[in-house]
């Protein structure tokens, strides 16, 4: 379990978190949702411990993130942030072996070759595996840094919004692929995400936030109302039950 | 693929190794000609290793290349001890230059330098890389200033001894400090070798680095002092030679079109070997001594430089 206490975090003099405190449960898709600037992304980066917090605490299964092993937790927790732009020419196959790094320390083991193998078919990139990652399309490169999420094997897997530039094939694919990890691998998944219906159909639980808080939180039915809504976006969302899915529109 | 690379260039060093040893061999001075040419080529490769080792692990984690460690302002520094030293002691000072202390003396105040920019900005809780070569530049700019300025009114003389150690030069190397140089240099390139994987991961972003357990904050700091310390020891024993590194490093990448710091390491320490070695034949059979090897270094180097910066900007 993921628990935040009391996180803040400051740019400058500008307060982009203040004070949130949450509960992540285990074995579940937790989508974060909310307006741009809500600080989605930097709450995600310092649970995951990319960004240190000004204030607070973030507990991964009882322990303090900061006060462990960076190494162990790169086999516990793993994060895909928005923008990955890599400079080096390197190959798909090359970029997903990456993510065994917590376990091979460089030195890639007939296992390690089997999990990137399994982490690429899961984005069906196997036919792309030896292509370099400036010849692929934005998509394909965004499948290709999920593969070598996958293949860090983690128990948590945050992904800061994961469809982007992904098509409306690849997209349902992604959300099927986690919610396959979830019920399949019990993973524990965080996600931003901007689409409310993806979030609305695939997720269980959802947090909302705006301007560095949590306004809203709780099952995914008690999110996706129309006036919880519209105190998170001040927009006017109808919500309707479309084959035993709620659905937005907001047109 | 890449091993064969390396085996091509490896070929090349060794045979302008034994080309600079044996070229216009005079077999009745043949011992005296063998030993100097060795303690030569020794002080060459150390030069080259430690040049090229620290460039390539400088510009990976700085994710730059066209950037070199000269930027932390090492090179300023030493030629701001050569100015001064000559300027209060003059001109007897050429006695006190070739004492080992005084080799030890400019590698402490070098090291004591970025260590003292590394406590400044890096122990305040602060891990910003870029303010802190920010800060060197000017400081070094600051002591390359006031070189000039104290260049500007010594005796003529004795500014000809500064002269002499503003460029790199493999003439008169010492032969107790290239065993000492070759025992540090040595220790530090194993210590580095030790984390090529880490660099592999380092090159892929600080974000993608530390999601995979490096402890990236870390390792900049310590690479950060080791490179100093390489610098300063290449530099305190033969001279500066600032773009040998710019060159080898991204030829390098070049070559080998890869990311794994294992091939990088090597490749760029053998071309830095070979482009010592190169220069310092043509420098000895062509220009006859009549020009310093670093001024054909800089010059290609130079060259290249402007190459990059013409081809990155049509990228963009």
């Amino acid at each position: 379990m993921i628990v935040a206490e009391k996180l803040s975090k400051y740019f400058g003099s500008k307060k982009v978190i203040q004070d949130v405190s949450i509960e992540v449960k285990r074995g579940a898709i937790t989508s974060f949702i909310g307006p741009n600037g809500a600080g989605k992304s930097t709450l995600l980066s310092m649970v995951s411990r990319l960004l240190k917090q000004d204030d607070g605490i973030v507990y991964l299964d009882g322990k303090d993130v900061h006060k462990q092993k960076s190494k162990d937790l790169a086999k516990t927790i793993a994060i895909l942030r928005q923008s990955n732009v890599v400079q080096m020419k390197l190959t798909v196959r090359e970029l997903v072996s990456f993510g065994r790094f917590p376990y091979s320390s460089g030195r890639l083991t007939a296992e390690d070759e089997q999990k990137v193998s399994e982490a690429i078919t899961y984005v069906n990139l196997e036919e792309m595996e030896n292509k370099y990652l400036n010849e692929l399309s934005g998509g394909q490169k965004q499948r290709a840094f999920i593969a070598m999420v996958l293949a860090q094997d983690t128990d948590y897997i945050l992904l800061d919004e994961p469809l982007n530039n992904l098509d409306m094939k690849h997209a349902v694919q992604m959300m099927k692929l986690l919610r396959k990890l979830v019920e399949d691998f019990g993973k524990t998944i965080l996600l931003v995400i901007h689409d409310i219906n993806f979030a609305s159909v695939y997720s269980d639980r959802i947090v909302a936030m705006k301007d560095g808080k949590i306004v809203a939180e709780g099952p995914t039915e008690d999110i996706i109302q129309s006036d919880v809504l519209k105190s998170i976006y001040d927009l006017d969302i109808d919500v309707h039950n479309i084959s035993c899915n709620r659905i937005c529109v907001y047109f | 693929m890449l091993k064969r690379k390396i085996i091509l260039l490896l070929v090349v060093a060794l045979s302008l190794a034994s080309l600079y040893l044996f070229i216009h061999m005079n077999f009745q001075a043949m011992e005296y000609l063998l030993r100097t040419r060795l303690e030569k080529i020794l002080a060459m490769i150390l030069c080259a290793v430690s040049i090229g080792v620290s460039t390539v692990v400088f510009q990976t984690i700085t994710h730059n290349r066209i950037l070199t460690p000269s930027i932390m302002g090492l090179d300023s520094v030493y030629m701001f001890i050569q100015t001064i030293v000559v300027f209060l002691f003059g001109s007897g000072t050429f006695v006190i230059m070739q004492s080992d202390a005084y080799f030890f003396l400019t590698i402490l105040l070098m090291v004591g330098f970025a260590f003292g920019l590394y406590q400044l900005l890096f122990r305040r809780g602060q891990s910003n890389l870029f303010l802190l070569l920010l800060v060197g530049l000017v400081l070094g700019t600051f002591f390359s200033s006031l070189s000039s300025f104290m260049q500007m009114i010594i005796d003529p003389n004795e500014f000809l001894l500064i002269q002499d150690s503003m460029f790199a030069s493999f003439t008169d190397v010492n032969t107790d400090l290239l065993l000492i140089s070759a025992v540090i240099i040595t220790v530090l390139c194993i210590y580095i070798f030790r984390y090529r994987h880490y660099f592999d991961v380092m090159s892929i972003g600080r974000d993608h680095a530390v999601n995979l357990g490096v402890p990236y904050e870390k390792i900049v700091k310590r690479m950060f002092l080791v490179i100093a310390v390489l610098v300063a020891v290449s530099t305190a024993l033969v001279g500066p030679i600032t773009f040998l590194g710019l060159l080898t490093a991204n030829l390098a990448r070049e070559f080998l079109q890869t990311f794994r710091h294992t091939y990088l390491l090597i490749a760029a320490s053998l071309l830095s070997v070979i482009a010592l070695l190169g220069g310092q034949l043509v420098v000895e059979r062509i220009f006859s001594f009549s020009t310093p090897i670093s001024v054909i270094i800089n010059f290609v180097g130079g060259i290249y430089f402007i190459y990059l910066l013409v081809r990155e900007s049509k990228k963009i």
